[in-house]
């Protein structure tokens, strides 16, 4: 098990994207202190001093690490109080995260394998590093990543270094028309998905998956309060009882889920 | 450096800083982020006799300032504790302390039993204040003559330290209070958390999958506060203080109105290493106030 740390971290950048994202970069405070190695898949918890009315932390996916340059970044969706105060971080303010928390994706053996990474919204968060981490062990990953349209589109060029990247937009904007579950891809011969988004996407993605006998992992987004499994309060009904999906998860296999799917 | 020794009865404590049960899972889940040995003790999780898969999803909801948890004393049951778990404990010199739960009082006591047989376990927390579970728990905790009919049970089995936690969700709580403490209690805990509920006015539906849930956090630190001083007047066992205690000035206050020791809950989500903080923060207090024990300060409110 990966040590679990609490760091004050300096903001580095905080860029505005389209359609309410915004990048988060932050490095520790102590500039001496690298970022210690976190898996794919794995989140932080962070401390939202600047929100009065925000009063547990956020939990926030790892997006990406740059080890060359210290750096973590979060791609973060304006919802509420929180992640709005969160978008408002100037360079240079600080911000307290446990880090890194959470199981992490399931690597397969074979590197000839077709590996297909979901993501839709900021659900494609997740699958950057994810692809990095793929990409150095000599993957080259597929990423599948659907949006609304267009504008909503993140990252386009950090994607296309770790592997080919394929787009739908529900308007047909950009990529292919409709949803990730419609995308041409699929109908290669896959070994496995990973799939990260809005329940509805993960559950279609789940669906066919378990028609086509490919194996898959989701990464739930259950309501959390502590973020390291000691409330037990975002537990995810599976084959083997209520599991924590903070400490046993957030990854899932889908043979473990009971989704009616 | 002041003395921070304190004593529940004979539960002999390094400082008056504990944990509340539910909020700090068996304890060695903060080993990375804390020394659990500098904690006068921990309260592991609501242990039940048998295996509790707890309330559906969701169970929690943010509020101002706190939230309300709808878990449902969820654990695997007192035997997976002594195998699995109390071995761990044994490793630390903090002491554990378990919080027992139970939906009837044949239950209370068969879980009492196996506990009281584990030497490194010297006081028990009998929980009869949990407002998440259909049948026992708080319905216990509600009324003088079922706290006393299950104190006194449990009393009969269990010669080590007996610690009552009380529920708030009650017109006067020193009536139950007087009651555990007729019935044999070597002290009692308060407050547990507060009967509420949230609403999504969107859905038009209940937040919480059982619609009504506990509140704990900052929010409910004065209500304890009050029911702590209350209790401290009127019974002569000590009283442990929790409910909303964020930072160590939280806790003297607490222990100002009365608490001998403090127990830290829903803080330890948002700083998990808020209790070793309080600790120094006592001590500073205790250096800075010139008081040589924390003793000079438990129920030392100037009115
Ligand atoms: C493991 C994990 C990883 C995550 N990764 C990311 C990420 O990389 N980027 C990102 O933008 N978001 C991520 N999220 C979601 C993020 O935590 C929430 O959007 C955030 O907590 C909202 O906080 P807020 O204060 O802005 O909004 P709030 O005021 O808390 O909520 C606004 C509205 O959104 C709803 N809501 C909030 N959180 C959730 C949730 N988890 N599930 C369902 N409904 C919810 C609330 O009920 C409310 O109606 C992740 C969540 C989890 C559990
Ligand atoms: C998620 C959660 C789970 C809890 N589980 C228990 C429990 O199993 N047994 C118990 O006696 N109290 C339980 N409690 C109540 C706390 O121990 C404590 O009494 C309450 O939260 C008030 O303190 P706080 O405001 O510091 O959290 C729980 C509280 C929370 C937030
Ligand atoms: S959020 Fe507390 S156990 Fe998962």
């Amino acid at each position: 098990m990966i040590k679990k740390n609490v760091l004050d971290m300096i903001v580095i950048d905080n860029q505005e994207l389209s359609n309410n994202y915004f990048l988060l970069k932050l490095a520790p405070v102590d500039s001496s202190q690298s970022l210690p190695y976190a898996e794919a898949g794995q989140f932080v918890e962070i401390r939202v001093d600047k929100s009065p009315t925000t009063f547990l932390r956020r939990p926030i996916s790892i997006n990406f690490i740059d080890f060359d340059n210290n750096e973590l970044w979060l791609l973060i969706q304006k919802i509420g109080d929180g992640t709005k105060a969160l978008s408002q971080l100037k360079i240079s303010d600080t911000l307290n995260i446990i880090y890194p928390l959470g199981n992490s994706f399931g690597l397969p053996e074979a590197q000839k394998s077709k590996l297909v990474l979901v993501g839709g919204g900021v659900g494609v968060a997740p699958m950057l590093y994810l692809g990095k981490v793929l990409f150095e062990k000599g993957y080259t990953p597929d990423f599948l990543l659907g949006f609304r349209s267009s504008s909503d589109i993140v990252l386009m060029d950090e994607f296309k270094k770790y592997g080919n990247v394929h787009i739908t937009t529900e308007d047909g904007s950009f990529g292919e028309k409709g949803y990730v579950t419609n995308h041409s891809l699929l109908n290669e011969p896959i070994q496995k998905i990973f799939t990260c988004g809005p329940k509805p996407m993960m559950m279609a993605v789940a669906k066919y998956a378990k028609e086509n006998s490919i194996e898959c992992e989701v990464s739930l987004e259950n309501t959390m309060a502590c973020g390291f499994g000691v409330c037990l309060c975002c537990v995810e009904k599976t084959t083997e009882g209520h599991v924590c999906v903070c400490s046993d998860g957030p990854i899932f296999n889908i043979e473990k889920l009971t989704w009616q799917i | 450096m002041a003395d921070l020794r304190v004593e529940i009865n004979k539960l002999k404590l390094d400082n008056p800083v504990l944990t509340a049960s539910g909020t700090f899972g068996y304890g060695h889940e903060f080993s990375d982020y804390i020394d659990l040995n500098r904690l006068g003790g921990y309260l592991v999780k609501g242990t039940t006799l048998h295996h509790r898969e707890g309330n559906p999803y969701p169970r929690m909801a943010e509020t101002p300032s706190g939230m309300l948890n709808a878990v449902g004393l969820q654990n695997k049951g007192v035997d997976y504790f002594i195998e699995n778990i109390y071995p761990i404990c044994s490793q630390y010199s903090s002491k554990a302390i378990v919080n027992v739960s139970g939906s009837c009082i044949d239950d209370y006591v068969a879980c009492t039993e196996k506990i009281a047989a584990l030497d490194k376990i010297e006081a028990i927390e009998l929980n009869i204040s949990c407002p998440n579970v259909k049948q026992g728990g708080m319905a216990f905790g509600t009324c003088p003559k079922s706290a006393e009919d299950v104190v006194a049970a449990v009393r009969k089995v269990y010669p080590k330290t007996l610690i009552v936690k009380l529920s708030p969700n009650v017109t006067d709580i020193t009536e139950i209070a007087r009651a555990a403490e007729a019935a044999g209690a070597d002290s009692v805990s308060l407050i547990n958390t507060l009967l509420g509920m949230a609403v999504n006015a969107e859905t038009r539906k209940p937040i919480l999958s059982t619609v009504t849930g506990g509140l704990s956090g900052a929010a409910v630190k004065p209500i304890a506060l009050r029911m702590v001083w209350q209790t401290y007047k009127s019974v002569k066992i000590p009283v442990i203080g929790l409910g909303g205690i964020m930072n160590a000035t939280d806790a003297i206050e607490f222990l100002l109105a009365g608490a001998t020791a403090i127990q830290i809950g829903t803080a330890n989500f948002i700083d998990p290493q808020i209790t070793v903080k309080v600790v120094d923060g006592i001590n500073e207090y205790l250096d800075r106030q010139g008081c040589k024990s924390v003793n000079e300060i438990i129920g030392g409110l100037i009115l």
